[in-house]
């Protein structure tokens, strides 16, 4: 029986078999195995979270893999790990890692600031983050086979996530509203393939997993991204920058599957203790501001 | 017929989308008031760490093993695999624990190992079921009642035992209907 790896659909099936979770950034096999007993879907290996990267400046690179390597020693959930937007030597590291999905992000200073990792040309997936549909449409068409807000990384403030959920989500709903003969002007304003934008028009959703990320940091913070649409959750800073990482994982997990529900969000947003300081967006200048990081 | 997909993280969309295309409705599953009424349960693919914990943390367990005890149907992917075994190896993770096999997590090793092939499944016939496997599981020992419907590399990777069925890998990821066609049988 001759088996293929590396398929499209085994790329795009492990996000699927991700959604409903949340996928929380770690930095030691403890915070991992924190993650994972708080019912995380996965972790993201980093060697610093996106406030520490925030408050440190300079350029922010790939983990060392040692890091990587035991965070995915220390736990039986997928383990993820960030590379910088176009720098394909890091992606091919972190493959030969054996990690589970590449995040192509713009928390870590990118190594090309024109063009994007040709994603296709590996066997482990990518996750992109977006802004708005033709740039999530722009980073499908390179191979991602998964799709994120971008928010503003490493701020606790949820703001930017919600406000680049609701774009793409209003320029789906746009889409669908198109004649057929409109679309390849829509492409065109939109700067994304036009193969896509029909394939978008025709499912009324991204043909892949898209998922809430930069700034989340409570139970209700990712229960209002899962109401706006979003298929699942990333969190950042949000828990191990919070007085009890432990109670926070399991509420935001909680939050998320239980989304419509607020009387279970009333319950698990109880005592959780301080959350992670936040920032205002307006304090951060825009040529500091992350997600202005990718093209 | 009415059938629930448990949908506290995982595959649930693709499961309600399959039964769809066979004509039959699918609900989603979060709380324990939610199993009345229904025919037969998919525990759908994702983390099975994940949705065993918050099967605990808002008490599904025992509903459900209720109900199958009473001769509901249930049906189990990847991770329902994994729900459904009585032994995980190597893990204590709250679990259904219903079925008499074994089952090894992440068998097959990393993402970077996930695959796809063609698989004899002889209870769906003759033509091969393209199967997606991804970090998938497979069962180390099979016990009585339980029996293997299929294998691969020598591993078992479908099973049944009375009202259970279990896969290691993914049909509601493909257009192929006969696995869920296979267990909306056994509920009739």
């Amino acid at each position: 029986m001759a088996t293929e790896k590396g398929t499209w659909t085994v790329k795009k099936g492990l996000a699927e078999m991700l959604k409903g979770g949340v996928i929380m950034d770690v930095t030691t096999p403890e915070q991992a195995k924190i993650a994972e007993e708080a019912g995380a879907c996965a972790v993201m290996a980093l060697e610093r979270v996106p406030a520490d990267i925030r408050a440190a400046g300079g350029v922010a690179r790939m983990a060392d893999p040692t890091v990587i390597l035991r965070i995915m020693d220390a736990v039986t959930i997928p383990v993820m790990a960030k590379a910088r937007i176009g720098h394909f030597v890091e992606a091919q590291i972190l493959e030969a890692l054996g990690v589970d999905y590449i995040d192509e992000s713009e928390v870590l200073t990118p190594a090309d600031e024109e063009f994007h990792i040709n994603k296709h040309e590996f066997k482990v997936p990518f996750v992109c983050g977006a802004r708005n549909l033709g740039e999530a449409l722009r980073r499908i068409g390179e191979g991602a086979a998964m799709i994120r807000t971008k928010g503003e990384p490493g701020t606790g403030n949820v703001v930017e996530a919600v406000r680049h959920m609701r774009r793409v989500m209003s320029e789906i709903r746009r889409l669908q509203n198109l004649p057929d003969e409109e679309l390849m002007t829509f492409a065109k304003e939109i700067q994304a393939p036009y193969e896509l934008v029909k394939q978008v028009k025709e499912l009324g959703r991204l043909p892949v997993v898209n998922f809430a990320a930069g700034g989340i940091a409570t139970p209700a913070d990712a229960a209002l991204m899962m109401q706006l649409g979003a298929d699942g959750i990333f969190v950042g800073s949000g828990i191990f920058k919070s007085s009890d990482p432990m109670k926070r994982a399991r509420a935001i997990v909680a939050a998320t599957t239980h989304f419509r529900e607020p009387e279970v969000l009333a319950e698990v947003s109880k005592d959780l203790g301080e959350a992670m300081p936040g920032l205002d967006i307006a304090t951060i200048r825009q040529e500091e501001r992350m997600q202005e990081r990718g093209w | 017929m009415k059938i629930g997909v448990l949908a506290m993280q995982g595959a649930f969309r693709e499961h309600i989308a399959s039964l769809a295309a066979l004509g039959v409705e699918g609900v989603e599953i979060r709380r324990e008031r939610q199993l009345e009424g229904i025919d037969g349960l998919i525990i759908p693919g994702g983390e099975s760490t994940t949705i065993g914990k918050l099967m605990v943390d808002f008490n599904l367990l025992e509903p459900i093993r209720e109900l199958a005890a009473a001769g509901m149907p249930l049906f189990g992917t990847c991770a329902g695999m994994v729900l459904l075994a009585r032994d995980i190896i190597g893990s204590d993770q709250p679990r259904l624990g219903l079925m008499h096999v074994s089952v090894q997590r992440n068998a097959f090793g990393r993402q970077v190992d996930s695959f796809e092939v063609d698989l004899e499944i002889p209870v769906l016939g003759e033509e091969p079921f393209h199967a997606v496997f991804i970090r998938a599981p497979y069962l180390e020992r099979v016990e009585p009642p339980a029996e293997s419907l299929a294998t691969f590399m020598g591993k078992t990777v479908m099973a049944r035992q009375g009202n259970l069925l279990a896969t290691a890998f993914h049909p509601e990821l493909t257009n192929d209907l006969r696995v869920h066609r296979y267990f909306l049988e056994m509920i009739k």
